[in-house]
């Protein structure tokens, strides 16, 4: 293939990749833009001073997705790491399954889990409640953090652990001083993407919160289908925030694979 | 790798979570299918769901807009990473912008394709300029269609750089090696690309087909935008019936949500049960 038609049909890809975010981002700072218009008549920045407005939902909503997705990344990895851990250093019986186990949540579908999770946090009193909705954003969250961390427990040098127990450190100080910095950039990444996946979630979200939690994406929707185009327009850019300041971080320590892994879903 | 052990303790709040959320959450939606909790147990909700025709027409849809998403999003995929594995002036950048999709949440995705493509939308637009189009009518519906067109293009405008990627990065981990010994040996190079590296990745684009086949399959934000309101696809349906004001709908509901958790697990049986071969 030549040159010229390899960056030719490389721009038609990237075009095609991004012409959905086109009306997005020009709905963000139009006013009457309609059919057959093909920019607006009117460019205008009325529709971010709306949604920073005093009455409206945006702010608190952007404030609870972000509540959220740090609480929900947290507890992932406080959870995952130590599993991690265990799946990247041990061989043991039952791994196989394990790793099923822990698989299953980013195939199996959110509708198909979030309905009988109802039913438990129902009893439990968890939900359309903030703390409900980060619990079931483990479900998601959860898995991507154990399988990254298992990666970065896979290159690590478990004999350093050894040496400084040899030397005398205590075990939380072999934790702190030894493990803690070696695994510390995974820690980021596996962070991050925790973050974005639960910052990206939609049916869990209005399943457990039942309307009342509302998140960025739920405003979204809400917005664009009571016609105000341009407060969704407003809040699909604010969707995109933390995926492209993620991807600024981490796409130059990260293979295709390793990016591949955080996307959203 | 440390070695035989047993890291019981380190994996047993995950896995304790794990089994209460999701094992939890399937138990108890299989419970409530079979209308547990309400008195007694009775299969009368999978009889009702299994012998209605709008659940078959919305399970047929929803495969349809699986199989054609998983398809396409394969073969696009595999086009990209083949045109993105090569140097040329602007790659670093190209590979960069590749990779945005993958942040996007499929909310936003999903509103950006609307307006791109309904008939109303950007493109129809841009047609009318040109004087292709008369008015908002004279543009094919491609959005809230019969075809479902709309979210296949949404899924597949999602999940190309998903493939993409996980295929560039098996490429870069294979190496040129076995395509430049099928090539010395005589081989055409869509020969070599198609009878020895299109067999190396088989296994990465198996699985990571899998994972878009039982996303597309049952994802529920997208059809609910894009999707046309009857058939619906299996999860707007299955919302449909647990949002319903009479509460007998209930166990239908979870019967559809068992229904679909039943073809995401055949799935993952199939894709990744042979991964130790």
């Amino acid at each position: 293939m030549s040159p010229r038609l390899r960056i030719l049909l490389g721009l038609v890809l990237i075009a095609a990749l991004i012409a959905p975010l086109l009306p997005l981002a020009l709905w963000s700072v139009a006013r009457g833009w309609f059919f057959p218009q093909i920019l607006p008549a009117n460019w205008t920045i009325e529709p971010w001073m709306q949604a920073f407005a005093p009455r409206s939902e945006i702010p608190s909503a952007l404030a609870t997705t972000t509540l959220i997705a740090l609480a929900a990344a947290a507890l992932a990895l406080a959870l995952g790491i130590p599993a991690g851990r265990a799946l990247g250093l041990y061989r043991f019986r039952g791994k196989a399954l394990v790793e099923l186990a822990l698989l299953a949540p980013v195939i199996v579908p959110g509708i198909a889990v979030g309905l009988g999770i109802h039913g438990v946090f129902l009893r439990l009193g968890l939900t359309n409640s903030v703390p409900g909705v980060v619990l079931v954003h483990l479900v998601p969250t959860l898995p991507y953090v154990i399988f990254v961390m298992s990666g970065v427990f896979a290159n690590y040098d478990a004999e350093a652990e050894a040496q400084a127990r040899s030397l005398g450190a205590r075990p939380l100080q072999v934790l702190w001083h030894v493990m803690l910095p070696a695994i510390a950039p995974g820690i980021v990444v596996a962070g991050l993407f925790a973050f974005l996946v639960s910052w990206s979630q939609y049916i869990l979200t209005l399943t457990i919160g039942g309307g009342r939690v509302v998140t960025l994406p739920l405003l979204l929707y809400a917005q664009a289908g009571a016609g105000r185009n341009d407060q969704a327009g407003v809040l699909a850019m604010l969707s995109l925030g933390p995926g492209l300041v993620i991807l600024a971080l981490v796409a130059r320590q990260l293979t295709g694979r390793g990016m591949a892994i955080g996307g959203t879903r | 790798m440390i070695g035989r052990g047993h890291p019981w303790l380190s994996l047993a709040p995950a896995l304790g979570v794990i089994a209460v959320l999701f094992g939890g959450g399937l138990a108890l939606g299989l419970a409530g299918s079979f209308g547990m909790g309400r008195g007694g147990a009775s299969g009368d909700a999978w009889i009702a769901v299994l012998s209605e025709g709008r659940v078959w027409r919305s399970l047929g849809l929803s495969l349809w807009i699986a199989f054609a998403s998983t398809a396409l999003s394969c073969l696009i995929g595999l086009g990209a990473a083949l045109l993105l594995r090569r140097r040329f002036p602007g790659q670093g950048l190209a590979r960069l912008l590749f990779q945005i999709n993958l942040t996007i949440p499929h909310a936003v995705g999903a509103l950006g394709i609307l307006w791109l493509l309904s008939q109303s939308g950007f493109v129809a637009r841009l047609s009318a300029g040109a004087g292709l189009i008369d008015g908002p009518a004279g543009f094919p519906a491609l959005t809230q269609d019969r075809f479902a067109i709309g979210i296949i293009a949404h899924y597949v405008w999602k999940e190309v750089p998903f493939i993409g990627l996980i295929l560039l990065a098996n490429m870069q981990s294979l190496g040129d090696d076995p395509e430049s010994a099928a090539r010395s040996l005589g081989a055409s190079p869509f020969a070599a690309m198609r009878l020895v590296l299109l067999p190396l990745l088989m296994p990465a684009l198996i699985r990571a087909g899998a994972i878009v086949f039982a996303f597309s399959f049952g994802a529920w934000e997208v059809p609910v935008l894009l999707g046309q309101s009857a058939p619906t696809a299996l999860p707007v349906l299955a919302w449909q019936r647990f949002t319903d004001p009479d509460l007998a709908a209930r166990p239908e509901a979870m019967a559809l949500a068992m229904l679909i958790a039943l073809v995401s697990a055949v799935l993952i049986r199939a894709a990744f049960a042979g991964r130790n071969r």
